[in-house]
């Protein structure tokens, strides 16, 4: 009898053909794209052009221990040690196509901002390299709680930029039935990729949060894509089922209910993962994944401007905060990790004052450490280790506080 | 001559001293407000009657903006804030915060709660800046700064104040991009240093003063014949030329300053406002006329063209780049422009700086080096 297919196989499977496609896609002489993870794919989807990912394979090189080489040719070419590592990582495979995964070079890249403007500069100069065209979907920051009517109606006129641009490239119209399509199908399948995270709601959490990482790859290669919606059904009956028998993803349970904020370290993901089961802690949640939830009335392209928008690193101080403190609240957290990502500026320079934020309004604990996504030289296991434990420390603290607290308030004395 | 020594020394010291000037502002009770780095639409708070204060960070070392960032933030948000939290801009009424970097997005989230007392005042210009939709929306923010600016005053802003301040800072922009070329032929009296303060000078005064004294100086420079120059000339591109200890070194190893291509001195004026019948539209379509600067979108990297032509048209005998540690917008510049300048086989210092701890030893050693390097190629 054939193995039933699991949400994880299915994962690997569409992974492995998203990269062997898009490479006999360039073989045959069809254009290729390179695009920014959270560039509205609704866009290329519709014009049915292959795309790559640059930040998801510089991850993936960088999960199989492949990043090392490439930082330090990127940093032989005058790239500063201290830029993002995806960018340097993906500008020396550019050069010297030297990766355990390949991925074929771009004929055109699309680049939104709505997670940093580093990305900017770093398409900038794939496009000056290769001579190739870049459509850039600007999104002002949103140094208010949400864009501008003026924001909206510019970033608007770049949608019809970019359609522009994307039909002189390809030489093809615009299909706006196909479009309407896409954009419906996206919103089903950024439905299920919420349903699935927040089924980790669930004392104890269904699954480990780290596998949230592996499948958020699918919603940033796929988001428009029917095989999408495929595979994020069968992981949803997969944790459903496991909720029904009270499964956690530890064997001896969950300890301690921690939230991962920021990218994951993974040059270092096994080593991070030992060391949360070695002190009973599931990462049931992370800021990052939940990026890609992405809904908006298919057909209303006002809102389509504004969720493009309103990601999490492109929104202001009380904007995180609120989202924080729901997440504190809806998954029943009892920790936050902060990832201190030397990479990633964006992310960074708002925490402190986020960690803050959200220790005056909930009662989660709050800890830190210094790591890197993709750069293995900026982590330290050390560390790291000390942190967990010293985490660990204070939520049973709190938690132990917390329980007297309750057991006076109950006094009837 | 002692007229020429007495203009340079008042710029000098404005430069130096920028706290007497916002006293003598004080005391004329003229509102003032913050320009962040790098750039501010200064014409509106002029038009509002107020005085533009650019606010370029300074060297100092950090105490409190580390509850804040991490180590790794360029100097230049990190020591804005720093003197911010020490209370050094309270007598500022405002401050305008653009969002052109990573860095600066969250330098004006992290002002309005590190300083509440300076009024944090936003700015996102548009990258996508050669559209016509972008100048609407750039227009819209101009839009936004103007009426809180009317606010503050009490009054409101008129066309008319716009269309002079406009007219009052082509004029000035015009003054610098003369001063700078005279600056050239006279690089014994104008010392890297004198040339970095009389341009700074002007972040802090009134700009039709400014421009008063800067011609007066061009005119008292002009008396005297171009001067000889034994030494060899670079260009300086890249943030700011900071801290003012490099620039002594510069003078130290024979080197003058050809042209620049900084952001904080020729990028600010080397383009003119558009003048229009709508002030704020010129304004905001000023923006998309700029070029060759790390925070305007770029991608033919135009950048490394203009800076090989500037290299050639002022005869400069190499290239210093400037580069504020951390800042990944000319980081990222750096590789795609050096590649430029060594076909072109001009040579390129790297110099790294920063303003919190800064490594002057070793940026001595390397200008030095470098110094020798051009002396011996002709
Ligand atoms: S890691 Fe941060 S800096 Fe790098 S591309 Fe992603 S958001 Fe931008
Ligand atoms: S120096 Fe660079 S990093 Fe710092 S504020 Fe300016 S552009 Fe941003």
């Amino acid at each position: 009898m054939p193995e039933k297919l699991t949400s994880r196989n299915l994962l690997n499977q569409l992974q492995t053909r998203h990269y062997t496609n898009a490479y006999a896609a360039k073989m045959k002489g069809q254009l290729v794209g390179w695009a920014t993870s959270i560039f509205p794919q609704e866009f290329c989807e519709t014009m049915g052009l292959t795309v790559v990912y640059p930040e998801n394979h510089a991850a993936a090189v960088a999960a199989k221990r492949g990043a090392l080489p490439l930082l330090e040719q990127a940093e032989s070419e005058g790239y500063s040690v201290d830029l993002c590592s995806y960018a340097r990582i993906n500008l020396a495979y550019m050069k010297s196509q030297a990766a355990e995964i390949p991925i074929p070079l771009p004929d055109f890249i699309l680049c939104c901002n709505n997670i940093c403007n580093t990305l900017i500069k770093w398409y900038e100069n794939i496009a000056a390299e290769l001579n190739i065209p870049m459509i850039l979907i600007d999104v002002p920051y949103n140094h208010g709680y949400e864009p501008t009517p003026a924001a909206i109606d510019y970033i608007k006129s770049e949608f019809g930029e970019c359609i522009r641009q994307l039909e002189k490239i390809t030489g093809q119209q615009f299909n706006q039935e196909r479009f309407q399509e896409v954009m419906i199908l996206s919103n089903e399948n950024s439905r299920a990729w919420k349903r699935a995270l927040d089924l980790n709601q669930a004392v104890p959490a269904p699954l480990n949060g780290f596998e949230l990482f592996n499948y958020m790859s699918q919603m940033v290669c796929a988001r428009g894509r029917q095989e999408t919606g495929e595979l994020l059904k069968l992981l949803i009956e997969e944790l459903e089922e496991k909720i029904r028998l009270g499964k956690s993803c530890y064997e001896d349970g969950e300890k301690c209910r921690v939230m991962w904020d920021g990218i994951a370290c993974w040059p270092h993901i096994k080593h991070n993962f030992k060391a949360f089961e070695k002190n009973g802690i599931n990462i049931v949640c992370s800021s990052y994944p939940e990026a890609w939830v992405l809904l908006y009335e298919p057909g209303n392209l006002d809102e389509l401007a504004k969720v493009y928008s309103m990601i999490g690193n492109n929104t202001c101080m009380e904007y995180q905060a609120d989202k924080r403190e729901r997440e504190v609240k809806n998954f029943k957290l009892d920790g936050i990790l902060f990832h201190v990502n030397r990479s990633c500026k964006v992310m960074d320079f708002m925490q402190y004052e986020q960690q803050r934020l959200v220790a005056a309004r909930t009662d989660v604990s709050i800890m830190n450490f210094d790591g890197d996504q993709a750069d293995p030289r900026n982590f330290a296991a050390a560390q790291f280790e000390t942190r967990l434990e010293a985490l660990m420390e204070i939520v049973a603290h709190n938690k132990s506080a917390k329980k007297s607290k309750e057991v006076t308030n109950n006094d009837p004395a | 001559m002692t007229q020429l020594k007495d203009l340079l020394s008042v710029l000098e010291n404005v430069a130096n001293n920028p706290a007497q000037v916002i006293n003598k502002c004080l005391e004329e009770k003229r509102l003032m407000i913050g320009c962040a780095p790098e750039y501010c639409p200064e014409e509106i708070v002029y038009a509002a009657g107020m005085l533009p204060v650019g606010l370029w960070g300074g060297s100092t070392s950090i105490k409190n903006a580390n509850l804040y960032f991490p180590a790794f933030a360029c100097s230049l948000v990190q020591t804005t804030l720093e003197l911010g939290m020490r209370g050094v801009y309270d007598r500022l009424a405002g401050i305008i915060v653009p969002a052109h970097c990573d860095h600066l997005k969250c330098f004006g989230q992290d002002w309005k709660v590190a300083v509440p007392q300076v009024r944090f005042i936003p700015l996102a210009h548009p990258i996508n800046r050669k559209l016509e939709a972008a100048v609407e929306y750039l227009k819209s923010e101009y839009f936004r700064i103007k009426s809180v600016l009317e606010e503050i005053g009490g009054k409101p802003i008129s066309d008319q104040a716009l269309s002079e301040a406009i007219e009052i800072y082509n004029d000035h922009r015009k003054t610098l991009r003369e001063f700078t070329t005279i600056a050239r032929d006279y690089c014994t009296t104008i010392t890297p240093s004198l040339r970095h303060n009389v341009i700074k000078s002007g972040y802090f005064m009134d700009k039709l003063e400014h421009t008063q004294l800067v011609n007066s100086l061009i005119r008292e420079l002009k008396k005297a014949p171009p001067e000889e120059w034994q030494g060899k000339k670079v260009i300086l591109t890249g943030i700011m030329a900071e801290p003012n200890e490099i620039l002594d070194m510069f003078e130290d190893y024979g080197l003058a300053v050809a042209a620049d291509d900084l952001a904080q001195e020729s990028r600010q004026f080397r383009t003119d406002v558009p003048q229009g019948k709508d002030p704020l539209e010129g304004l905001a379509r000023y923006w998309s006329c700029m070029e060759g600067c790390s925070l305007l979108y770029d991608p033919q990297k135009n950048r490394r063209f203009m800076l090989k032509t500037m290299a050639e048209e002022s005869r400069a005998d190499g290239v210093v780049a400037c580069i504020m540690k951390f800042c990944e917008m000319e980081e990222f510049d750096y590789p795609i422009y050096k590649k430029t300048l060594e076909e072109a086989k001009i040579p390129l210092l790297y110099l790294e700086l920063d303003l919190v701890t800064p490594s002057l030893e070793q940026v001595r050693t390397r200008i030095q080096s470098f110094a020798e390097m051009i002396s011996r190629k002709r």
